[in-house]
């Protein structure tokens, strides 16, 4: 009960320091931005008549999974940052468990990631993408289990790295392929071999999958556009998320003190 | 009764071949103040961060108030208090908001989102301190137009909020100005005199470890001295005369007959004088004399004898 406690303050802590960071808030206004507006919006004025399906509504899934997930993933791994100066020398010193500072981690950067979706939304609102907002209460325990998979995604990268400036270096070239891989932009329905293999070991993938089977669930496009059933979806993500929390969190707590 | 027991403790960095610490085995009383003096690279962080339970060691046994940090390391965390020579505040949040934090990872009240929320206690302790801090208008606002000294002002109070029983502070002063510096000092003394709390301080300012109980030098990794300062003091700090000949080898050979502890220097010799008197000893030599000077080493010139790099030794050999 007190290690509840103490999780829901390191998390309630990550949601004030997003709130506060003014910068932070821009940017992750202007990255679905361009996305949804300029890419969705080129793909849509051109492609949507053969393809059959609405982009700006395809690009808007995509980002909605791919924001959920990378940005959780990627406030797990400040904890490295965070090592070296800030707080956490105090965190790391207090008599909390190593694992209550990780749950509370991805909770706190989950929340995060949620709130990031309240500017995409007003993205798609004011760039009229065609969606029905209403599904999105239906969707939100869904976008809650994209971020703690995300989260255990990014505990795993985590455990593996020794700096941020290593952090920095890899993060990109990890997350990147991903965008493509787990088709947040473009459709992965057809896949020449090899990407198909590589589409289908990205974690992203599962994660974008799951959102947009849920949302076109009841529409004609739902056969053009989604890979799996929903509970496929959840499934691979269950098992992932277990396998990445175990593993990474091992590691995490072996190396933490072992220099 | 000893509060931190340190036996054959080694350290070696993965990536290093050469050992951090080595082999150093020291122990500290309830409520002593206890120095850890050094120069840069001497090992000091890297005892400190072991004896605080954030690094493994190589081997060796460690027991802070009687618990081993490897076996118990959670019981030892709840009875210290750490200051890094890093500052650990969030700047994102506001003096008060850091040190609510703090109360949360102690587990000294159940989480609340906002300071009205908070226990009666907490929030009159608060007061308290924002008064001695003298920054009851600032408590509320962000950290980040703090200054450094007022930061590590606000670090201190914070980690005496869940009463720890050994407090370590890693170079404390570094970063500040002497006025800031001399602030620390003295508050660190009023905590002292009201607490009754075992301090255990790296630096590496001679001055700051003069006002310590004990005071263990180290270098490269190992104990050179242990001792309080005025054992250390009259350890070191040995009187000589500084004696300017005409012709040297002529004095060389008088001290030698006398049996003398003699050491060259420049165009004189450095002699002790601890056991005879400098009358006697200038009554028999017959050397023509330049120069005659009775010295009085700093604690400074010892320190720095001390922690004398090895190689420098090792060029004249």
């Amino acid at each position: 009960m007190k290690e509840l406690n103490v999780i829901f303050a390191i998390a309630y802590r990550d949601l004030l320091k997003f709130l506060r960071d003014k910068q932070r808030i821009v940017f992750s206004l202007i990255f679905p931005f361009i996305f949804i507006a300029a890419l969705g919006g080129s793909l849509n004025a051109n492609l949507a008549d053969d393809a059959g399906y609405n982009f700006l509504t395809f690009v808007f899934t995509g980002v909605l999974a791919q924001t959920l997930f990378q940005s959780t993933a990627a406030g797990v791994i400040s904890l490295i940052e965070d090592r070296e100066n800030d707080l956490s020398q105090e965190i790391f010193v207090s008599p909390i468990s190593r694992y209550s500072i990780i749950t509370g981690k991805i909770l706190g950067e989950s929340a995060v990631a949620l709130t990031q979706i309240i500017a995409i939304i007003i993205v798609g609102l004011i760039i009229r993408v065609p969606f029905e907002y209403t599904k999105l209460l239906y969707l939100l325990p869904f976008c809650l289990v994209v971020c703690l998979f995300g989260g255990a995604f990014g505990i795993l990268i985590l455990s593996n790295l020794s700096s941020q400036r290593s952090a920095n270096q890899i993060f990109p070239f990890i997350m990147f392929p991903q965008f493509f891989l787990a088709g947040v932009f473009n459709p992965i329905k057809n896949l020449p071999p090899i990407l198909w293999v590589l589409s289908r070991i990205s974690p992203m993938t599962y994660a974008v999958d799951l959102l947009r089977g849920l949302y076109y669930s009841g529409f004609q496009e739902y056969n053009k556009i989604v890979l799996h059933n929903y509970f496929i979806n959840l499934l691979i993500i269950a098992i992932l998320t277990i396998i990445f929390i175990t593993i990474g969190t091992w590691l995490f707590v072996k190396n933490e003190r072992n220099r | 009764m000893n509060i931190i027991e340190v036996s054959t403790l080694t350290k070696k960095y993965k990536k290093s071949k050469t050992v951090a610490v080595d082999d150093i085995s020291f122990s500290v009383r309830e409520g002593e103040f206890f120095a850890f003096l050094g120069p840069n690279g001497a090992g000091k962080t890297t005892t400190i961060s072991i004896l605080t339970t954030t690094l493994a060691k190589t081997s060796g046994t460690i027991l802070i108030g009687g618990y081993d940090v490897d076996k118990n390391p959670a019981e030892v965390r709840s009875q210290i208090g750490v200051i890094f020579q890093n500052p650990s505040l969030d700047v994102n949040l506001t003096a008060e908001e850091n040190i609510r934090f703090h109360t949360f990872l102690y587990k000294l009240y159940p989480f609340t989102p906002s300071y009205g929320m908070m226990p009666k206690e907490y929030k009159e302790n608060v007061n308290e301190l924002a008064n001695v801090l003298g920054l009851k208008n600032e408590i509320f606002k962000p950290i980040k137009t703090f200054s450094g000294g007022m930061k590590r002002k606000l670090e201190l109070m914070r980690t005496l909020i869940h009463k720890p029983r050994v407090l370590f502070l890693d170079e404390p002063t570094s970063g500040l100005d002497p006025l800031s510096r001399k602030n620390l000092w003295n508050y660190l003394r009023d905590i002292r005199r009201k607490e009754n709390i075992t301090i255990f301080l790296t630096t590496h300012y001679l001055e700051e470890a003069e006002s310590a109980d004990r005071v263990c030098i180290i270098n490269q990794g190992k104990i050179v001295i242990s001792d309080t300062i005025r054992n250390i003091k009259q350890r070191l700090l040995r009187d000589y005369i500084y004696l300017e000949p005409e012709n040297k080898d002529e004095l060389i050979n008088e001290l030698k007959r006398l049996s003398c502890n003699y050491e060259e220097d420049g165009n004189g010799f450095k002699v002790n004088i601890t056991n005879e008197s400098v009358q006697k000893l200038i009554k028999e030599i017959q050397t023509k004399l330049l120069r005659i000077n009775v010295v009085q080493p700093t604690l400074e010139e010892a320190y720095l004898d001390l922690i004398k790099e090895p190689e420098e030794e090792g060029k004249t050999v």
